[in-house]
């Protein structure tokens, strides 16, 4: 399967990876009300996130393993691996937030929603037409999707 | 007995797994990354397909719906060409003919065998424990009979202050019944955490109004000329009246079956790397297992959700030919209590006066808040967090993969928490950018 692959060395920190992934899950689709209005009132948050170690950083989000630690991990099957697609599927409503999977995932892909006990995590961008909206977004190719 | 040996390449394999839980739900998805042919029966002797027995507390406690409870879709049985057989209980295996039995009288031959028949649980023999008005709290129909009880209950006492024991009596708690844990121990949680953990979770539930003893327990159960249920004589002397006991002390592996057939069993059922018995193609998985413990090397019984899972899959794989060792498993608990997050993994209690373990704690009790962190060896091997849990994973990366904390790195990991560029840069690149040949898992 495809997955996205950061790469540190091209990583400028710059965050609009974060800012792509938020307007992509956004209702509005707008990445001004993303940000100023569903962010802060419905606690939208971004799947992706730009880790920073002194003058390095690099963007982590789901790697959507072969065989996840989350989804074993899971007391509800909210989180569940689909054999077709090779996505870590999350389905919300079953989702009761009993932070296992957070603890389960040593790739740290997994936060808590600000407002809910739900989980936020990367769904590759799965209906979207363009792949995913980070990777599209990256000013300087420092991620990429793709088969390896 | 002459027997015509089917060969696995020519002819599809049959797989018998004895359970429903989810190491069975493992077991299916191992096998079927490997065999898409084999036949799968699954025999099962609660009623309902595969559900998250964890959130029998969640139904208990109202938040959720019975609906709400499968552990996959509706279609997954047939998706997987899976053989269901619900409400039936094996009461027989063979491991000489390749056969089980049911109690349905059928009789079903396997090529592979996978047992994961889960734990029961544990019943003390206390004075008048045996009769009406006690209860356990693990499995769907367990609470289905609490919910109908709490409506005409008042009281109820909890004997166990373990993680079945706290939500049985958080959610009872939450259906108006006045609850009161009983916990031998000097502390609740007292296996998966520590003094301080167990501390902040016990101020939780004394907050709401539910009575937390420790250091006591029930030395006999009283009942009433008519048999029921009328209080219990605390070991310190007291007596408490209630409704009902729920005995919540834990689980034993439901191991029967595998003895009677002269498995070897132990604590549980003992298995080697591929999760195989002592008998030939008969595999076991789950609650019901002693299995490799990935920390301490050794073969102990871990009743934890991930690891049935794990165990699940890797024997489903095994099963399948594909010869890939269990990694071991690592204790892990994540629970709230009434909203304040808890999570312990790995070795949390390292032995007293031990000095190859460093300890590295911080409590804020006005913030409710305990980060402990155990090392061994300049390496992270076990970990508590209460209510900041959001570094959970990143921590556990830490002793999943060993990673050694020479030099500043334990020291920022422990100033600054868990950061992936503490990571080797070897073990960063394959996990998050690997050469298209090496590409991680």
């Amino acid at each position: 399967m495809k997955r996205v692959y950061p790469n540190k060395d091209y990583c400028i920190g710059c965050h609009i990876c974060e800012l792509a992934c938020l307007t992509a899950h956004s209702k509005s689709k707008d990445l001004i009300l993303a940000y100023t209005v569903e962010r802060t009132g419905e606690g939208l948050s971004s799947c992706k996130h730009v880790h920073e170690g002194g003058p390095t950083c690099v963007a982590l989000s789901c790697r959507h393993c072969d065989e996840p630690s989350c989804v074993a991990a899971c007391i509800s099957g909210a989180l569940q691996k689909d054999p077709e697609s090779g996505r870590t599927t999350y389905d919300r409503e079953k989702c009761v937030g009993c932070w296992s999977c957070l603890m389960a995932c040593p790739f740290g892909a997994i936060a808590r929603h600000p407002l809910e006990n739900k989980i936020v995590k990367c769904d590759l961008c799965f209906d979207r037409p363009g792949g995913p909206a980070c990777v599209a977004a990256c000013p300087n190719q420092a991620l990429k999707q793709e088969e390896r | 007995m002459p027997v015509t040996k089917r060969k696995a390449h020519e002819d599809a394999m049959t797989y018998v797994i004895i359970g429903n839980g989810v190491a069975s739900i493992g077991a299916i998805e191992g096998i079927r990354r490997h065999d898409q042919k084999g036949k799968i029966v699954v025999i099962g002797a609660e009623d309902s397909a595969a559900y998250g027995r964890p959130l029998i507390s969640y139904l208990l406690a109202g938040k959720i719906g019975v609906d709400q409870l499968a552990l996959r879709g509706d279609d997954y049985y047939t998706k997987n060409k899976v053989d269901l057989k619900l409400g039936t209980t094996v009461t027989k295996i063979d491991s000489a003919k390749k056969a089980v039995t049911t109690d349905k009288g059928e009789t079903i031959a396997y090529d592979r065998l996978l047992i994961a028949t889960g734990g029961i649980p544990f019943i003390p023999p206390i004075p008048g424990v045996q009769g009406e008005d006690i209860y356990s709290f693990t499995t769907l129909a367990h609470a289905q009979t609490l919910i109908e009880l709490s409506a005409k209950i008042k009281r109820a006492i909890v004997i166990g202050g373990g993680l079945i024991g706290l939500k049985a009596a958080e959610s009872l708690h939450d259906r108006g019944v006045a609850v009161t844990i009983l916990e031998l121990a000097p502390r609740i949680l007292s296996a998966g955490f520590d003094e301080k953990a167990g501390a902040l979770a016990a101020n939780r539930l004394k907050n709401v109004g539910i009575e937390v003893n420790c250091g006591v327990t029930a030395k006999e159960i009283q009942r009433d000329p008519k048999g029921r249920v009328k209080g219990v004589l605390l070991t310190d002397g007291r007596f408490l009246e209630t409704d009902v006991v729920v005995v919540a002390i834990g689980v034993v592996p439901h191991s029967a079956i595998a003895k009677d057939a002269g498995i070897k069993v132990e604590r549980g059922i003992m298995v080697d790397e591929k999760l195989m018995t002592n008998a030939k193609d008969v595999y076991a998985a789950g609650d019901v297992a002693q299995a490799m413990d990935h920390l301490s090397g050794e073969h102990r019984v871990v009743p934890i959700w991930p690891n049935a899972y794990n165990q699940g899959y890797a024997s489903g794989r095994n099963m399948a030919g594909a010869k890939e060792p269990y990694q071991g498993g690592l204790p892990m608990n994540s629970i709230s209590f009434y909203g304040l997050p808890t999570i312990s993994v790995g070795v949390v209690n390292p032995p007293e006066g031990d000095k190859s373990f460093e300890v590295h704690a911080l409590l804020d009790e006005a913030k409710e808040t305990y980060r402990k962190l155990v090392f061994r060896d300049e390496k992270l091997v076990g970990y508590v967090l209460v209510g900041d849990i959001d570094k959970a994973g990143m921590f556990t990366a830490f002793i999943k993969f060993e990673m050694a904390l020479g030099g500043e790195a334990k020291d920022k990991l422990i100033n600054a928490g868990p950061e992936v560029f503490l990571w080797p840069e070897k073990l960063f690149d394959e996990t998050w950018n690997p050469t298209p040949a090496k590409a991680a898992r």
